[in-house]
């Protein structure tokens, strides 16, 4: 079995601490009086100190014993947990985030921390660390051998607590030669015996220069509940050779009664040291991956039995290709079921970086989440968190306003960003909602001129308009600030949303506030598609983005290039001619598929030859080379063993809302 | 037969030095993550000894403890706590409850092995 480095799983295990202590300091900003809280940030920092020092983060451990005396004095409820020291103590804990992410790096500041922490909680000095001791001390240097008698008797409940009184024998033993006699004088007679309290008295003659230290290590246990005795005896007493036989074989029989509780419990299996409590355990994300892999290359393995066995008349073959896929599909939705993590672990990073907003702004928010227990790809969550930072930034930033500006226009004085998961179909919609100002439309429209975005006269709607938000270099912050503003980022937001599969899409109200929605596939690996023909190649949209299929009529077929729109049921869809995109050379079948394929509000006709059907598709990513293609998002292997490449439906439907622009300015 | 002994920690790492630890010493590991579960662990298998953190969530040490040492399977058998520092209060309550011995961390691990064979034998 191998065993990871015990010292990387410290680390894990700390930033997992590291994250509970600041949402508890942050919920106890919220919620001074709750003891349980005090507790959880209190054994948070316990534990990081206990397993920094065992794993040699020494001054992690000094620093966090530094951090645990202050904070004790909240759990005493000498000490409030104001903001103040919240604030520090948050302060604190990034530095042990420090110390552990970046060992043997000589960091400044600890002290300093350190000492408004102390003022805060006491306006005075906290006591010097206290250097842990093992329990096991050295043994004091002696003078010359001599013969000692020690006399013992054990706690009567030392036997049920688990003294073992052999045990015990046996490390004076071995501390040098000894002879040792059982005094039975106050053992009751057998009718009243309890075999769980030890009755017999023990004498023990030993030979060795001073034993005292040596025995107090024997006692360490037991010292403070029993008589004990160590003395020196006078050189003429007895030596302490074959004094008595009878004497010694008194020890395994005592020995005996204290086994005796244990007999009847070995009698059952041992239990495997394999069997480890616990309901979860820890996987290597690259683990995960891997898995999801192969789980992928078995379903294009099992699609392309079920199509040797589609055109085949053999039942058997049939039943079991039949019995394969519905296995295939079940292991798949359990693979992915293990990717999924609760996107809270993600939301509650935030709750601190609205702390530090507010602070840094100072701006009042109250941030509330909702939809934590939603869950999504892991990677997806890992990918989802620089975009949501920007959003909340911008959120509080630019979408709050002012306190003075807020009690103008008679709103509460604390403002209020909202950060919300909830599931639509097989996406899950993520939004960042604030109460302030609401996009201002004009100022966007006139920077998106300026920056030649859009033309003085071009017609937008406001949806189209908020989404020029999103080209590089857009900014609208009149004030460039530390925090937002700087142009660069939403663009960039939109790019690794994209790059998800997923969307973004603004609302908002002038005057009551803003929210950004994005909506994500629930996983990056494996999508449901369908398949379609363009001249003779195959190629697969996703699924979720098809809305409908159509045939594409005659008429509409017909007319010239550039006046490509489709009336269907009384709304005009733009449509893109896949052919003429990929140049196809092959002449087009008779009658002509449409593809309806939308995202968000917008929708675009893709033009095929024929549609094919719908096959789970297991993504592969295009190589490098090929990232700078847009129309594909990737590659899948069909059950043929041939590629078709994957249609990046919102890229499609952007080229055709283009197209539709062009038409509507012609 | 080598003897098997229980650890209970809320921290994995403190855990898998523990059980390392002890597993190279030619001792069984049993490891649960609180005190409820170690109480679970220590009443449905044959445990020689017990070896447990104080400061634990959903149950403390001391409450394991006392709720171990109600119930006739801890008779006899060795409870060592592992406290970080030396907390007499926690260590005397302990003591009540039916500790057998305690650890101070941080340890060496020659220490600790020494103190697992003097409550619990080789």
């Amino acid at each position: 079995m191998s065993m990871p480095d015990p010292s990387e799983t410290f680390r894990q295990e700390a930033r997992e601490l590291i994250e509970q202590l600041e949402q508890g300091l942050l919920d106890l900003e919220q919620r001074p009086g709750d003891g349980d809280l005090v507790n959880s940030v209190f054994r948070a920092l316990h534990t990081i100190k206990g397993s920094g020092a065992m794993f040699g983060f020494t001054e992690v451990a000094t620093f966090v014993h530094e951090f645990e005396t202050a904070f004790d004095r909240v759990r005493k409820g000498e000490s409030a947990p104001t903001p103040e020291l919240i604030a520090v103590a948050l302060d604190a804990k990034d530095h042990v985030h420090k110390l552990i992410e970046e060992p043997g790096v000589q960091l400044a500041g600890g002290e300093a921390i350190l000492v408004a922490l102390r003022k805060i909680v006491a306006g005075g000095a906290a006591p010097a660390p206290v250097p842990a001791a093992a329990a096991v001390a050295a043994p004091a240097s002696a003078p010359a051998a001599g013969l000692w008698r020690i006399r013992f008797r054990l706690p009567a409940d030392c036997i049920a607590f688990g003294t073992n009184p052999l045990l015990l024998l046996e490390e004076i033993a071995g501390i040098g030669p000894c002879v040792v006699r059982a005094l039975t004088d106050q053992v009751p007679p057998l009718a009243a015996l309890d075999p769980e309290v030890p009755h017999v008295e023990w004498e023990v003659d030993l030979e060795a220069a001073d034993p005292r230290a040596a025995i107090d290590d024997v006692f360490l246990f037991l010292r403070d509940g029993m008589d004990l005795s160590v003395e020196p005896v006078p050189s003429e007493a007895a030596s302490p050779a074959p004094a008595a036989a009878a004497e010694i074989a008194a020890v395994p029989e005592a020995a005996h009664a204290a086994k005796e509780a244990k007999e009847t419990k070995e009698t059952k299996t041992p239990a495997a040291a394999a069997e480890k409590a616990g309901s979860s355990m820890r996987v290597p994300a690259e683990r995960l991956d891997e898995l999801m892999d192969r789980v992928g290359e078995l379903v294009i393995a099992q699609a392309r039995l079920t199509q040797i066995a589609a055109s085949s008349s053999d039942i058997g073959l049939k039943t079991i290709a039949e019995e394969l896929e519905r296995l295939s599909s079940g292991l798949r939705d359990t693979t992915m079921g293990i990717r999924m993590v609760p996107i809270g672990s993600l939301f509650g990073r935030f709750r601190r970086l609205v702390h530090d907003l507010s602070r840094d702004l100072d701006k009042e928010i109250e941030f509330i989440t909702t939809g934590e227990e939603t869950e999504l790809d892991k990677t997806m969550i890992e990918r989802l968190a620089d975009p949501l930072v920007h959003l909340i930034r911008n959120a509080v930033d630019h979408g709050l306003e002012d306190a003075e500006i807020r009690a103008r226009s008679g709103k509460p004085a604390h403002g209020t960003v909202r950060l919300s998961a909830v599931y639509a179909g097989a996406e899950v919609a993520i939004s960042v909602s604030d109460d302030g100002a609401g996009l201002n439309a004009e100022r966007i429209r006139a920077k998106a001129e300026e920056a030649g975005l859009l033309t003085p006269d071009a017609k937008v709607t406001e949806a189209e308009l908020f989404q020029m938000i999103f080209h590089p270099g857009f900014s609208t912050a009149k004030e460039i600030t530390a925090l937002s503003g700087r142009g660069v980022g939403m663009d960039v937001v939109k790019r690794t949303i994209d790059g998800l599969r997923g969307s973004i899409d603004l609302t908002s109200t002038p005057g009551k506030g803003t929210t950004a929605t994005l909506r994500l596939p629930l996983t990056l690996a494996i999508i449901d598609g369908m398949l379609v023909r363009v001249g003779n190649g195959r190629y697969t949209i996703p699924l979720a983005a098809v809305e409908e299929c159509v045939e594409l009529p005659a008429s509409a077929d017909q007319v010239s290039r550039g006046r490509n729109f489709l009336d269907i049921r009384g709304s005009l869809v733009p449509f893109i001619r896949l052919r003429e995109i990929f140049g196809c050379q092959t002449p087009p079948d008779e009658h002509q598929k449409v593809v309806i394929v939308s995202s968000g509000d917008m929708r675009v006709g893709l033009v095929v030859d024929q549609i094919i059907g719908n096959n789970q598709t297991v993504i592969k990513q295009l190589s490098k080379l090929h990232s700078g293609i847009k129309t594909f998002s990737g590659a899948t292997i069909l059950g043929d063993g041939t590629v078709a490449l994957i249609l990046d439906a919102m890229h499609l439907v952007g080229v055709g809302q283009s197209f539709e622009q062009a038409g509507r300015a012609a | 037969m080598s003897k098997t002994i229980l650890t209970i920690d809320d921290s994995a790492s403190i855990r898998q030095m523990v059980a390392l630890t002890l597993a190279s010493a030619g001792y069984n590991v049993l490891e649960a993550g609180n005190g409820a579960e170690g109480f679970d662990q220590a009443t449905s298998h044959a445990v020689d000894a017990v070896i447990t953190d104080l400061n634990m969530p959903v149950m403390n040490g001391i409450e394991f403890i006392r709720k171990y040492r109600s119930h006739p399977a801890s008779k006899g058998v060795p409870i060592v706590l592992l406290t970080t520092e030396s907390d007499e209060e926690l260590k005397r309550q302990a003591k009540e409850a039916g500790a057998t011995g305690w650890i101070v961390k941080p340890f060496k691990q020659d220490q600790f092995l020494a103190v697992v064979k003097k409550v619990a034998g080789a």
